[in-house]
């Protein structure tokens, strides 16, 4: 029985430590991968900000931030797939999609040498069908006719937990092949033909740069971070487009200009020459109706830094900042959120 | 008075009578120290209970809405809100039997080896190192198994395995490395020094006499194992095999790191697979509809079931070795 | 009589061939840790907090810390209910309870932590409306309690009778007879049993994913995520960036040290007080 000084002395240190670091306020959130490596830089740099908050966010994926947020086991949700009228009607408030950034989901591979690939959306689609099942299949070859690629099969590598760059990534093979979209639907899970499974963004990254012969779909960022290839894909006006901030931002015109009023809008197979076909905004979840003054005020003001200050960080990350007029809009929206029924930013 | 104490001092069905009860001093603080151990008891049958309610009552949906074809079907399509649990009820037990057949005989070997025929001086550092196995979490296997093991099936053992057998179905398909063999061979090296080292102390409590007397009527080594102390600690080692047995039922995250998170049967040991385990650790916190919920925690709840069964066959089976040696558990 | 011998021979080589290959992984596992992680671990990797995606450096000291916390309610809450509940199963003359808690102890030990999890999320983090080291730290009780109650139970069997029937012949209550002289008789076995359940419980991940959720910075109190070394291991092993692979293997090695100190502890703590097995 000497182990009951060690374990007191244990809990004491566990429930005086808040004490001893800084009472700070933790604000919690969770939900999309997509942004993480932006939005982890966010809270990094928004500790110089306001030193009296600390945004802690996990990383689970939309699905997961979706459900978080509606349960309100957190204070905010991320999402990089809208949520459905039946999911904001199971909500107890009303919840707000407030977009952050822009990004774009890519085919990223492990071939040996890493060539540069091109695909159409017909051929991704087929490949995710199963249809199409190994890497010198005519079809693939005729679209990278200089390109020699092994007579191996294509390990399909997917996202296994609720995700909303599996979203954007379904939503645009529906948009592309009628019988994905008759199969398999869109959703931030689906019922997926074939292929593995990885958790996360980082999941699928992990497990494609492992194994060699792997087909995946991931954030830019993360292909880009570990050095993975993304394929350019043809958009709707016909040609290859590579994704980058540029392309991802040539999608996001069309969008801009028709923006919804609750920011709830798809940019997959944009149209414009330049356009990136497989892009989206990723969008933090908050109830209009705040229930915690304090976190509110934290939550609102970030909001605030992050569509403004905040726009100058996406870009070392390849996330596309907002266009300008998205911004007024989302200004106007933030100015909506309340406490107890009179809007917190107005307080200021 | 000793022996007249200890006479009457009940037997398993009466409690001593009043006057020798208060001679032997079972009173005030005897009452309060068995009150207090029966509310430990109690509160751990309360746990139980619990659980198990807990569980049934959030997959009520699932249960009313799918019935039994829950554990037939093979759709998980949360889109269309069709749900079946029989790709992870296989994939649970075919990586646990999978990590038993490799897992045993060594278990077993190195449990015989430690607890009677090795040197003396051998035996510490050995059961020392079987121990620290144990240790080992199941997230460390889990990373060792991604960055070490895979690849080496994925390079050398799973072309190995498809060149020389690959006429069996269990070893046809793209050697992916990722997989069933890989979580049964996780399984295996997780579960092997949990049932070393529970038998190896079953094995030891074996009283030292029953050693002797087979010694003293000429057995060899192996034989005085073999007759005295096996077939004593017989119950104790089926035990230790189920506590292996669960452990590997249960195990998620290494699982989880290694199998590929496919929701699919196949007879191939290098397709991948995914367990009941597996798909709640990756798809509780995000299933978003409550029907998908549902399900998830049906598969929990099956868990558990599968579980309960494998437990109290264990107990079947000590029961029906009988003898003097389980005697002492009911 | 030599062909039984040669039997007794090979028998003796095939189990000593057990031995060796159910040691081996541990070998190969600790071999690849240290390669891979040693590297990794510095100063900064135990006094710093994670940093952002992408920028090298940063440590796990939250997540040691978090585990600690996490590990010490768990055994603050368990450990009397595994002790009394496995002393009550070894003395008890009761007919039907003590059948029911051995079989119940039984099925909850081989209850996968995953369910537990599931478990503590309804019970405890829906209806805080949060997630918490509490959740966290209730859950790996949840798990050690049956661990505990059954080597507590077996340990306190293998006591000989003769030592109750001295303590009871003497004249000393049965109740003192159980703490003072049958328990720390058993101690070692019991202590040992502890030892790996906190050792099982101190690795557990999947019942932090939904109660303790993880936290990049330090825990702000018992009802707030809270990192742990496990979960930021697991975060880090399935990720792509090779500087968060060093950390995972750097985690995995401290958290490995840390099972393997304690048990090391356990065996000197309890060293020359017990009889001999």
């Amino acid at each position: 029985m000497k182990r009951w000084p060690i374990l007191a002395c244990m809990l004491a240190m566990a429930i005086a430590w808040p004490a001893a670091a800084s009472a700070q306020m933790l604000v919690n959130g969770a939900g999309a991968t997509f942004p993480y490596p932006i939005y982890s830089k966010w809270f990094e740099e928004y500790i110089k900000v306001d030193p009296e908050v600390r945004f802690n966010y996990q990383s689970i994926g939309s699905g997961g931030g979706i459900r978080q947020i509606t349960e309100r086991t957190v204070d905010f949700g991320a999402s990089d797939g809208p949520m459905t009228d039946e999911q904001l009607k199971k909500a107890p408030g009303e919840l707000f999609h407030i977009p952050t950034v822009l990004g774009a989901v890519v085919a990223t591979y492990n071939l040996p040498g890493s060539p540069k690939l091109s695909f159409t959306g017909e051929v991704l689609a087929d490949i995710f069908l199963g249809k199409i099942t190994k890497w010198n299949d005519d079809r693939i070859k005729a679209l990278n006719p200089s390109t020699t690629l092994p007579n191996q099969p294509i390990i399909v590598v997917h996202r296994s937990d609720g995700s909303g760059t599996t979203y954007i990534w379904v939503d645009y093979l529906s948009k592309v092949s009628p019988e994905w979209d008759q199969k398999v639907g869109r959703g931030t899970s689906v019922s997926w033909p074939v292929g593995l499974g990885g958790k996360g963004n980082e999941g699928v990254a992990g497990q494609v740069k492992l194994a060699p012969g792997s087909l995946g779909y991931v954030e830019l960022a993360y292909a880009v971070t570990n050095k993975l290839p993304a394929a350019s894909i043809r958009n709707q006006a016909g040609k290859f487009i590579e994704p980058s901030i540029e392309s991802t931002t040539a999608a996001a015109a069309g969008a801009a200009k028709n923006m919804p009023d609750d920011f709830r809008v798809s940019m997959t197979n944009a149209p414009g020459a330049d356009a990136y076909p497989v892009a989206s905004f990723t969008w933090l979840l908050v109830y209009k109706d705040q229930p915690n003054e304090a976190k509110g005020r934290a939550i609102v003001k970030f909001l605030w830094w992050a569509i403004h200050d905040g726009q100058k960080h996406p870009a070392a990350l390849l996330y596309a900042p907002l266009p300008a007029p998205v911004v007024k809009q989302i200004e106007a929206k933030i100015k909506l959120i309340t406490y107890s029924g009179k809007p917190i930013l107005a307080a200021q | 008075m000793l022996v007249a104490s200890v006479s009457q001092a009940g037997t398993a069905d009466t409690p001593p009578p009043a006057r020798v009860a208060r001679r032997m001093g079972i009173g005030f603080g005897d009452r309060l120290f068995g009150l207090g151990l029966t509310g430990a008891a109690w509160i751990v049958v309360l746990l139980a209970v619990a659980l198990i309610t807990a569980l049934g009552w959030e997959a009520r949906e699932a249960i009313v809405k799918f019935g039994w074809r829950f554990l037939f079907t093979s759709s998980w399509d949360p889109v269309q809100g069709r749900f079946g649990a029989l790709p992870f009820i296989y994939g649970t037990l075919v990586s646990a039997f999978l990590a038993l057949a490799i897992a045993v005989p060594l278990s077993l070997g190195a449990a015989i080896f430690l607890a009677e025929l090795a040197p003396g001086w051998i035996r510490p550092p050995i059961a020392f190192l079987i121990e620290m196995l144990a240790a080992v979490p199941s997230v460390v296997y889990g990373l060792w198994g991604i960055f070490v093991l895979v690849p080496w099936l994925r390079d050398w053992v799973e072309p190995f395995l498809a060149s020389s057998l690959g006429f069996l179905p269990l070893f046809q398909g793209p050697p992916y490395g990722i997989g069933m063999l890989a979580a049964g061979v996780i399984l295996a090296i997780m579960v092997v020094p949990y049932i070393t080292s529970v038998s190896r102390e079953v094995l030891l409590a074996v009283p030292g006499s029953q050693r002797e007397a087979a010694l003293g009527i000429g057995a060899t080594r192996w034989e005085t194992t073999r007759i005295a102390v096996l077939r004593y600690g017989r119950s104790g080692l089926v035990g230790a095999i189920l506590l292996g047995l669960g452990r590997a039922l249960g195990e998620t995250m290494a699982v989880t790191m290694v199998i590929g998170n496919r929701p699919e049967v196949a007879l191939s040991l290098f397709a991948p697979g995914y367990t009941m385990a597996s798909v709640i650790a990756n798809e509780f916190t995000e299933a978003t509809s409550e029907i998908y919920v549902s399900a998830l925690v049906e598969i929990g709840l099956l868990l558990l079931l599968i579980t309960i069964a494998v437990n109290g066959l264990a107990r079947l089976l000590v029961w029906s070795v009988g003898g003097p040696a389980s005697g002492g558990r009911e | 009589m030599s062909s039984r011998r040669f039997v007794s021979s090979t028998m003796s080589v095939l189990t000593c061939l057990s031995a060796i290959v159910a040691v081996l992984p541990l070998l190969l596992i600790l071999g690849f840790l240290l390669v891979k992680g040693a590297s990794a671990v510095n100063l900064d990797f135990f006094l710093h907090l994670p940093k952002p995606v992408g920028e090298p450096g940063g440590g796990v000291a939250n997540a040691i810390v978090g585990s600690l916390v996490m590990i010490g309610l768990a055994v603050a809450v368990g450990l009397p209910i595994g002790i009394s509940g496995g002393v009550y199963l070894a003395d008890s003359r009761d007919r039907h309870l003590p059948w029911a808690v051995r079989f119940i102890a039984d099925v909850l030990n081989g209850v996968p932590s995953i369910v537990v999890g599931i478990f503590a999320y309804t019970l405890v983090v829906l209806p805080m409306r949060r997630f918490s080291a509490l959740a966290g730290g209730l859950a790996l009780g949840f798990i050690l309690i049956p661990i505990v109650l059954r080597t507590t139970e077996e340990m306190v069997r293998l006591v000989p009778n003769a030592l109750r029937e001295a303590g009871l012949g003497l004249g000393i209550p049965r109740w003192r007879v159980t703490l003072r002289i049958v328990l720390p008789a058993a101690r070692a076995g019991i202590l040992t049993g502890v030892m790996v359940a906190v050792a099982r419980i101190a690795g557990e991940t999947a019942p932090l994913l939904f109660t303790a959720l993880g936290n990049r910075f330090w825990h702000q109190g018992l009802d707030q995520p809270i990192a742990a070394l496990p979960l930021q291991i697991y975060a880090y092993a399935i990720a792509p960036y090779d500087d968060w692979h060093r950390q995972a293997w750097a985690g995995a090695l401290v958290l490995i040290t840390l099972v393997f100190l304690a048990s090391l502890a356990a065996r000197v703590a309890t060293r020359g007080r017990t009889i001999a097995h």
